[in-house]
């Protein structure tokens, strides 16, 4: 697969200085989790490593290539964005919805046939959705559609996997299960970059962190190396205490 | 899936077929379906070969031809903005046309250059509509309404001024095309063969529409190439709409209602829904056009009026209970 590789890159927020460029790859088989306050840029960066937003400096690679040089559709054969926010303009079925994810793959003049039903029908078995693949998307409950969408990208395919707030409006059971297929699409080698609210999901399931300040600033590394209470507490402007359950550590915040 | 895309559009055709049918017969002389489909198939005598296939054929076709054009400019304008409100009236383009086919009969010019005058017209309309959403960002599908809406309400001035300063002998014919009327359309040919074309084109582009009305930014992380793809639609509906208003004048409601109860029947697959809205949108004209010969005959009414009589009531009960 072709690793994604921020090169140098500067997101475009109106009204903010450059702050520190980005420079990493995310490699085959880690889990990238990013964390920030509101308004820090979290969906921005990852519109611009999908190519849907030009950066103010800096690129963005697939492999070799630059974002800019491929076609849309190559990139959407190796990269899948899970949406934080959802336009359903005209009513589909949750199986129609899945669907609509084989859409890199086939050419114009092809119809979906059974094989992409069947991988269509095995994402919504394994999101936990199989059973509403008749109802309209429209009519669900939040998380269920939130699962709907990771259904969508699952049935894309992709080797690298782009995810704003994966856990948005999921139940704790239906967190974990979506967050353990994603450790699983890591194990199978392909990579996973995502955006979290939630710090102790991020400690707990990510390999990889990057923190996002408001001003432009960010730090990234290995997990363990980025979990430091003192840039935590600044970054969320909040104050934490921290013990440790599971082997992970955990962050309580203080009530003032 | 290919199957159940067959079934609903095999029985869309049969329906066209018949009002067709019907539409040839009705008439001062009523020919019966048999003989229409023994005249179709050259018998018959001469006086109703040419009752047929001069007279009332020619006709029939045009109002199916603007009916199937209107509905498909509507259906793709919809998916364009992500709003099922969208149509060509609604979004001026009609307004456009007849201001430039009325400029033409104030000037007392006739025929070719009044359908020309329209087409420009209607060209012009939409050039202005989304040029002026478009401004210094990205069209969003409510500031494109909203122009519309306002672009259209000022042709609709402009319109009312040409009326009043009109002489009056100029005042029916203009308001005939104003209110829509089939009976001045010459061949039904080149728009028949241009909504052919346009439903053949739409089979390669379907899929990509349908990611498209998830929104741009979703159609553009599945892959498709979301600005060519627009301004592709955004052509396509303005030829389509433009050759509608040359050929019929001025019909509302078929873009808007056609599409609208299409989706609620048979679903958002536009490679359904498109080819199924020109069928439908055809039978509706065809049918509402031989209503328009046959309510006050020997006068005729424009089949605008009967358009909105039946599809606005249609609509509403259909709205209502949708909710």
């Amino acid at each position: 697969m072709n690793p994604l590789r921020a090169k140098a890159l500067v997101i475009d927020i109106p009204g903010r200085g450059d702050g520190q460029p980005l420079d990493f790859t995310v490699e085959p088989g880690q889990m990238w989790g990013v964390l920030g306050p509101n308004g820090a840029g979290k969906t921005t960066l990852l519109h611009t490593l999908a190519g849907l937003r030009a950066p103010r400096h800096g690129e963005v690679h697939l492999g070799e290539h630059s974002l800019t040089e491929l076609r849309r559709r190559q990139i959407s054969q190796q990269l899948g964005l899970v949406f934080q926010e959802r336009q359903d303009g005209f009513p589909a079925t949750v199986l129609e919805t899945a669907l609509i994810g084989r859409h890199p793959w086939l050419s114009p003049w092809q119809m979906e046939s059974g094989d992409d039903e069947r991988i269509a029908r095995q994402a919504l078995e394994q999101l936990d959705v199989a059973h509403l693949s008749d109802r309209l998307v429209n009519t669900l409950s939040g998380g269920e559609r939130q699962r709907v969408a990771i259904a969508t990208v699952l049935t894309q395919a992709p080797d690298t996997w782009l995810l704003d707030e994966p856990t948005n409006h999921l139940d704790m059971h239906h967190q974990v299960s979506v967050l353990q297929l994603l450790t699983d699409q890591a194990r199978a080698g392909r990579s996973v970059f995502m955006c979290l609210h939630d710090l102790n999901l991020a400690a707990r399931w990510c390999d990889h962190l990057l923190l996002l300040y408001p001003n432009g600033d960010a730090c990234w590394g290995p997990a363990e190396q980025m979990l430091v209470p003192q840039a935590l507490e600044r970054l969320y402007d909040q104050k934490l205490i921290t013990v440790e359950a599971d082997g992970a550590p955990v962050f309580v915040p203080v009530k003032s | 899936m290919s199957r159940p895309l067959l079934k609903p559009l095999l029985i869309l055709a049969l329906a066209s077929l018949a009002a067709m049918v019907l539409s040839v017969g009705t008439g001062s002389v009523s020919v019966a379906p048999g003989q229409v489909l023994a005249v179709l198939l050259g018998e018959g005598s001469n006086l109703q070969q040419t009752l047929v296939l001069e007279l009332r054929l020619p006709r029939t076709l045009s109002a199916f031809a603007t009916g199937g054009l209107l509905a498909v400019a509507g259906a793709l304008m919809q998916v364009l903005l992500r709003n099922p409100l969208a149509d060509p009236y609604v979004l001026g383009l009609s307004g456009g046309a007849a201001v430039g086919a009325l400029l033409a009969m104030l000037a007392g010019l006739g025929g070719l250059i009044i359908s020309g005058s329209a087409f420009a017209g209607a060209l012009l309309a939409t050039l202005m509509v989304f040029g002026l959403a478009h401004g210094t960002g990205s069209w969003t599908p409510s500031r494109l309404l909203l122009t519309g809406v306002v672009v259209a309400a000022g042709w609709g001035a402009v319109i009312t001024l040409m009326l009043a300063i009109s002489p009056a002998q100029r005042l029916p014919g203009m308001l005939y095309w104003l209110m829509g009327d089939v009976s001045y359309a010459r061949s039904p040919w080149p728009a028949l063969g241009f909504l052919l074309l346009v439903c053949l084109l739409v089979v390669p582009l379907g899929r990509s529409l349908n990611v498209l009305a998830r929104g741009p930014m979703q159609a553009a992380a599945l892959g498709v190439a979301v600005r060519p793809l627009e301004w592709t639609i955004y052509i396509l509906a303005s030829l389509l709409t433009a050759t509608a208003v040359t050929m019929a004048g001025s019909i509302g409601f078929v873009g808007l209602v056609v599409p609208h109860m299409l989706r609620l029947v048979l679903g958002n697959d536009q490679r359904l829904i498109l080819p199924a809205c020109a069928l439908a949108g055809g039978t509706l004209l065809v049918l509402a056009d031989t209503l328009a010969r046959v309510v006050i005959a020997p006068e005729q009414l424009p089949v605008g009026v009967i358009t909105a009589l039946l599809g606005v009531p249609t609509f509403l009960y259909l709205l209502y209970r949708s909710r």
